[in-house]
């Protein structure tokens, strides 16, 4: 029971803090912000990459890093502290790891280089049109037509599918027995015949999300991932991985550091914020739960690193860690008074007010969205109930 | 003790709830704020031939004579329909300024054409630093020859991109913070040296930054007193927190309703969600939070109806009631309407963002937390 970093992890730290402060430049964080984002984040990555950072939870033998648990805690602070945004998901996080775990070797080698060096966008066709948490409702349907599956239905939420070259897709390939038998998981092409991307304005008022249309798109049945009918074992899989990524404290972290921050500079009748005791309570309520959750995904990285993969247990971390994030967004916009209603819009943000609240708006409502992608938080308690509490 | 209503305040209730029902659906809502000025002149219009404009305003004034109950009724029904005209900003801000404190002649010259519609008015109080305090005043108002020269900048100002007559709280002696030295000042949109950045809000709200580069004023653009104008300004913002308190009882209604529908309707899983106990549970939460507000409101109007200053703490109780409240009623709608609920397209996320607005206008929870505090635990 330890918890203080060896001589090897400090040099790792400063290797991390080296990296970030010669790469993440001013440049990128103006594009990332203003720019051409798909061009601003390949580029990111692609640093990354070259580093041989790119994927943080792949084998090596896959061109993973093999870094420790804590090694990993390093990292994803060192990130998060200075508001570097993670590697997009869908490539490395998702599609990626269900390849190398479930795929045939013509898959590995054709696929797994362009999810690493970012040339291939990924994108995930999950959610379905009045699906919502309950997945296996899925009505996206594949019927075989000689070596290819055809393809009709509909995706939603789909992140970033105006980018992407590829998507991975649960489709119905069978009815028969339980719903959650006869799905199948496939990459589709989104060059292909048949696809077309509505693009869904969020509460946010940007557009990340989408409706993706499939109308006899007409897909190879060597794309199919794992066995045909049993897609469900790989979606599970991969929700899995998409939970513990999503506690995301070191970005609760940042929060409360940028909440102190704009609070010791908003003065209220000569007084600072920062000094109200009302303020200075909630804050330290805030830490206090976050300080826990730190050492509450630690012990479940721990864990994986012993027994491989996240368990229910993993159902926690993003509860949790969601409530956190938004009571954290929810204290800076409160930080921000009248400011927080001030919509990003392209105006000079100095001219118009406070030149951070544009930033904490867009976190605050699109981090709405986080009790309720990935599986909804209600039914993260349901898995918990059941699988770790027993409870039926 | 009678929470009924009038016979007038009902057919006011009914006529608002048609209007939306009507003429105000969610298209039309959104096509409103999506325009260039972001209101309907033809909505302020109706509003002006159905006399809703001249409800608040005394009857020696052209007003209908209304009380705090009325203006209550129709801020809850403006709530509903999610409007987006400025009532507050201009018939509430504007028109109590000039009732409030001003002379026969800026009565006569203002309020008949607030009440037909064509002065369209905004109070111009808040500044970058301020926060929550208006007494936080660096704008200058400095005397010359006859009239007055104001210089500064006021920011976020409602219906400040819309207003054609802005009044504006302006230091006249005094330091920044002093609750004396300040003063109101009547002055046209169009005046020299006066200019503005518009922009939207995330409510949908017309809002402007108004600089005043040496404007020059004539000595009727004064409205009260010079250096007592905090005693005017309280009065009128105290009965226009009332008021967005009743709009914000409004919104919270309408979602709720709008999520309980929901519920009923959609399935997961095979079943409607309603049918899930955590989830009845969550929306027995909500409701019971409604009414807790709904409730508190009635307090403050009726302490207010019987006497406009004995009712402070009170406002400062509501005012945390229902920032507490309105969080978990449209955190719970978002929630439950999933990913429906963080669309733009939806007017769930809507509503949420107006109760946002709402709850910061005038002082947030922790402001009015702290100002019942002084009061109620004062030794």
């Amino acid at each position: 029971m330890d918890i203080a970093f060896s001589a090897d992890e400090l040099a790792f730290r400063e290797e991390v803090r080296a990296f970030f402060d010669e790469q993440f430049d001013d440049e990128l964080v103006g594009r990332l912000r203003s720019g051409d984002f798909k061009e601003a984040v390949v580029e990111w990555q692609q640093r990354l990459y070259k580093k041989g950072w790119i994927a943080a939870n792949w084998p090596v033998e896959y061109g993973g890093t093999g870094w420790s648990p804590t090694q990993k805690y390093i990292y994803e602070t060192e990130r998060s502290e200075r508001g570097i945004p993670g590697v997009i998901p869908f490539g490395v996080g998702m599609v990626g790891p269900m390849i190398y775990q479930f795929g045939t070797q013509e898959q590995k080698e054709r696929f797994l280089p362009g999810i690493l060096n970012s040339e291939t966008w990924w994108c995930q066709g999950y959610s379905e049109p009045g699906s919502g948490s309950d997945l296996a409702s899925l009505k996206t349907k594949a019927e075989l037509d000689g070596d290819h599956y055809v393809i009709n239905g509909a995706k939603i939420w789909t992140s970033y599918a105006q980018y992407a070259d590829w998507i991975f897709v649960l489709v119905r390939t069978s009815n028969e027995g339980k719903k959650q038998e006869g799905i199948t998981f496939i990459l589709v092409d989104m060059k292909s015949e048949g696809i077309k991307v509505n693009p869904i304005i969020s509460i946010d008022n940007e557009h990340s999300l989408n409706e993706v249309e499939f109308s006899d798109v007409r897909v190879p049945v060597t794309n199919v991932v794992g066995e045909i009918n049993k897609g469900w074992t790989v979606a599970k899989a991969l929700l899995a991985h998409e939970r513990t990524g999503i506690a995301d404290v070191a970005q609760s972290k940042r929060n409360i550091r940028l909440v102190k921050q704009a609070a010791a500079e908003e003065i209220n009748g000569g007084k600072r914020l920062l000094d109200d005791p009302g303020f200075q309570a909630r804050l330290a309520d805030l830490e206090i739960e976050l300080m826990a959750l730190e050492f509450t995904e630690l012990r479940t990285l721990a864990a994986m690193s012993a027994g491989g993969f996240p368990g229910p247990e993993s159902s926690l971390l993003k509860i949790k860690g969601t409530e956190l994030q938004q009571a954290t967004q929810e204290l800076r916009m409160e930080t921000a008074a009248y400011y927080q209603g001030v919509l990003p819009n392209g105006m000079d943000p100095e001219v118009l007010g406070h030149s951070w609240t544009h930033e904490a708006f867009r976190n605050y409502m699109y981090g709405r969205a986080a009790t309720i992608y990935g599986g909804s938080n209600e039914v993260q308690k349901n898995i918990i109930a059941k699988y770790v509490l027993g409870l039926e | 003790m009678n929470f009924e209503f009038s016979e007038e305040q009902q057919m006011v209730r009914d006529s608002i709830a048609r209007f939306v029902q009507d003429d105000y659906d969610w298209d039309t809502r959104r096509a409103i704020v999506a325009s260039d000025t972001g209101i309907s002149d033809k909505a302020w219009q109706t509003f002006a031939e159905l006399g809703w404009l001249s409800i608040p305003f005394a009857e020696e004034d052209g007003g209908f004579g209304g009380t705090i109950v009325d203006t209550m009724v129709i801020m809850e029904e403006i709530g509903k329909g999610l409007i987006v005209e400025p009532y507050l900003p201009s018939v509430l801000l504007f028109g109590g300024l000039v009732a409030g404190a001003g002379s026969e002649g800026q009565r006569s010259a203002w309020i008949p054409s607030l009440i037909d519609g064509s002065t369209s008015g905004a109070f111009a109080y808040l500044e970058r630093q301020s926060r929550f305090e208006m007494t936080d005043c660096l704008t200058k108002a400095e005397a010359s020859g006859d009239g007055w020269v104001l210089s500064g900048e006021k920011v976020i100002v409602f219906n400040g991109a819309n207003c054609n007559q802005m009044v504006v709280l302006a230091r006249t002696s005094g330091e920044q913070w002093d609750h004396d030295g300040l003063s109101l000042f009547i002055v046209p949109a169009d005046a020299d040296g006066l200019k503005r950045i518009d922009y939207p809000m995330m409510d949908g709200q017309r809002v402007a930054n108004i600089t005043f580069d040496n404007v020059a004023l004539g000595a009727d653009a004064l409205l009260g007193e010079a250096g007592s104008a905090m005693a005017t300004v309280e009065a009128v913002v105290r009965e226009a927190t009332i008021a967005l308190m009743a709009e914000a009882v409004g919104c919270m209604g309408t979602l709720n309703a709008k999520t309980l529908e929901y519920t009923k309707t959609r399935e997961q899983f095979g079943v409607a969600i309603g049918s899930f106990q955590s989830l009845q549970h969550r929306m027995v939460d909500t409701m019971m939070a409604y009414e807790q507000a709904k409730s508190l409101l009635y307090k403050v109007v009726c302490e207010y109806k019987q006497d406009p200053d004995s009712a402070d703490a009170s406002i400062n109780a509501l005012k945390v009631l229902v920032e507490r409240n309105a969080k978990l009623v449209y955190s719970e709608a978002t929630q439950m309407h999933g990913g429906m609920g963080i669309t733009d397209e939806l007017d769930i996320g809507h509503y949420a963002k107006r109760l946002m607005m709402i709850n910061t206008t005038f002082g947030d929870a922790r402001y009015h937390r702290a100002k019942y505090m002084d009061k109620a635990f004062a030794a």
